[in-house]
């Protein structure tokens, strides 16, 4: 067993910085979404719930956040039609060159999110490499405009950076179906597909799950790649928030979304674990 | 037929996953290529190839200072969430306290949480202490954020450790602390590194809290961010092209540090990064 002194070492130090550099700053943004900016551009420590209220009042709000969610939903599907293939091919049929076709994925999952945001912005444009090729082949005549600064080329950037994110879990769940259930399905006469429809696909749904809750949630906080390709047509939840604390200076706005936001994460989480838990047990 | 599961062959599977990796990969390549690309950052096919956005590259004074920034705040980083994150993965695997589940999930909330809300939480607490912005908010903001990385990490590390060495080592008289720079530290060595390189990594290319809490000096996200602003120019794709490699070097040896703390009996399966697997925690 362990002494006192042992665990006070061990569990102290990192106790307290997570409080004061994670658990009071969010108490702060908590405070702050209850207060307000006077006509002098100062916040006011008066506790009210004037901001809530006119997340509700004012359309704008509303209606970015469910396009945010639109769009987050979109990339999460599409994540998940690319990535789930994917790793079913290198769990399952990549046999000897596996471990080759494993790191190719983590490879991009780790590059800068900021020099792959960019390498769409150069394919997409309007004298982009996209244009470039479509011009050369004589597809179009004149350069194609709403490649980039759309909400196509937000979704399309965002799907490129979070299918690894899918590809990991679900990759990790395919890797523990135990393959002699495959085996006695595949025996029992069950075709390649119903035994993958009715054995692996249930067997792998927590990684499905997991991979579905890192994709959307990080792609409803996204506010970099609508800024580099996405325009005024593709600004997300967010990108009003980073407005607020900027140039409309109006924190107590920008904290209240932002607590929103962190509570639909928060329950989100929550929620998906315990459909997880109980997609494990049964 | 007996082949069985795994041999069988997938005509249709293996031309979508290939289509998959091609999706992945052609924006990283087409960037490298058009880093040396003659007549700038578009059009197609490229029609002269040349080094001259290399070498104004290196003649750039503004991005190499921020690069150096970019060094230093990860080297902080690093030393923070590792300080930091080695006693709250001991913390997690070897003792029992009131609210350490509550401990665990507050540690690890920065790896799913959108980065924005990190960032903005952090700016108001240095802004309610009076803190001016700096180089020195952003290393404690990423090193706050990658904690939870450096905790996994670590914690996945410490589970395949060998207990009986260090119940050894506490049954020949040697106290905790011993046991712990003797024993535990020197074990836990590879997967120390590992993950110290996998933060440097993640600090270098972190932008969406820095966003928040940068003061006058750049890092080289940062300077990238606000020169993209003001358009593109081939200089951009150059020094991405060299990022890339850096991190595809430093994400190399990680995954190879990584395999071989694993223990030899396990399968080839590759281990993953635990952050992502879920239930690594």
């Amino acid at each position: 067993m362990y002494s006192r002194t042992y665990k006070a070492s061990v569990g102290v130090p990192p106790v307290l910085w997570v409080t004061v550099f994670l658990l009071v700053p969010y108490a702060i943004l908590f405070c702050y979404s209850f207060w307000s900016v006077s006509p002098q551009q100062v916040i006011v420590h008066n506790w009210n719930l004037q901001n809530y209220l006119q997340l509700i009042r004012n359309p704008i709000y509303l209606t970015v956040l469910f396009r945010s969610m639109r769009v987050a939903a979109t990339v999460t599907l599409l994540a998940l039609v690319l990535g789930y293939p994917l790793a079913y091919y290198v769990s399952i049929h990549a046999a000897k060159r596996k471990d080759l076709l494993y790191q190719l994925v983590i490879i991009p999952l780790w590059a800068s999110y900021l020099v792959r945001g960019y390498a769409w912005k150069t394919i997409l444009g309007s004298d982009g490499v996209l244009n470039g090729f479509l011009q050369h082949l004589h597809i179009t005549q004149r350069p194609v405009e709403f490649f980039l600064y759309s909400p196509f080329a937000v979704i399309l950037t965002l799907t490129h950076i979070y299918t690894p994110f899918t590809f990991l879990p679900i990759y990790a769940s395919l890797e523990h179906v135990p393959r002699n259930l495959v085996e006695a399905s595949h025996d029992l006469g069950a075709s390649p597909w119903s035994t993958f429809r009715r054995v692996v696909l249930p067997l792998s749904l927590p990684g499905v799950l997991a991979g579905a809750t890192f994709a959307f949630v990080l792609t409803l906080g996204d506010f970099l790649a609508p800024l580099l390709v996405g325009g005024p047509s593709g600004i997300m939840i967010s990108n009003i928030v980073v407005s607020l604390f900027g140039a409309a200076y109006n924190w107590p706005l920008g904290a209240a979304i932002s607590l929103c936001l962190l509570l639909l994460v928060v329950g989100l989480l929550f929620g998906t674990e315990r459909l997880e838990r109980r997609l494990t047990l049964s | 037929m007996s082949g069985g599961f795994e041999s069988r062959r997938a005509p249709l599977l293996t031309a979508c996953a290939m289509l998959v990796y091609a999706f992945l990969y052609l924006p990283i390549v087409v960037l490298v290529v058009y880093s040396f690309n003659g007549s700038g950052v578009g059009g197609f096919p490229p029609a002269s190839w040349t080094f001259e956005w290399y070498r104004e590259l290196f003649a750039d004074g503004a991005l190499w200072g921020a690069v150096l920034n970019s060094l230093i705040v990860a080297a902080i980083a690093v030393a923070i969430s590792l300080g930091l994150g080695l006693p709250a993965a001991l913390a997690l695997d070897r003792t029992q306290f009131p609210g350490k589940a509550a401990f665990r999930r507050l540690v690890l909330l920065p790896l799913i949480l959108p980065g924005i809300i990190t960032g903005l939480s952090l700016l108001m607490l240095f802004v309610a202490v009076g803190m001016k912005l700096s180089l020195v908010t952003i290393m404690l903001g990423h090193g706050t954020a990658l904690i939870s990385v450096a905790t996994t990490e670590l914690f996945a590390g410490l589970q395949k450790l060998d207990r009986a060495q260090e119940e050894a080592s506490l049954d020949l008289g040697a106290n905790h602390w011993k046991t712990f720079l003797r024993v535990t530290l020197p074990n836990l060595g590879v997967s120390l590194i590992a993950a110290g390189l996998l933060i440097f990594t993640l600090s270098l290319d972190e932008i969406a809290v820095s966003f928040f809490l940068i003061g006058r000096d750049n890092t080289l996200p940062l300077e990238i961010w606000s020169r993209l602003r003001r358009g593109i120019t081939p200089e951009i794709n150059a020094i991405s092209t060299l990022i890339l490699l850096f991190s595809i070097s430093t994400i190399l040896i990680w995954y190879r540090l990584r395999m071989r703390s694993a223990h030899a009996d396990e399968p080839v399966a590759p281990l993953l990064p635990s952050a992502l697997e879920g239930e690594a925690l």
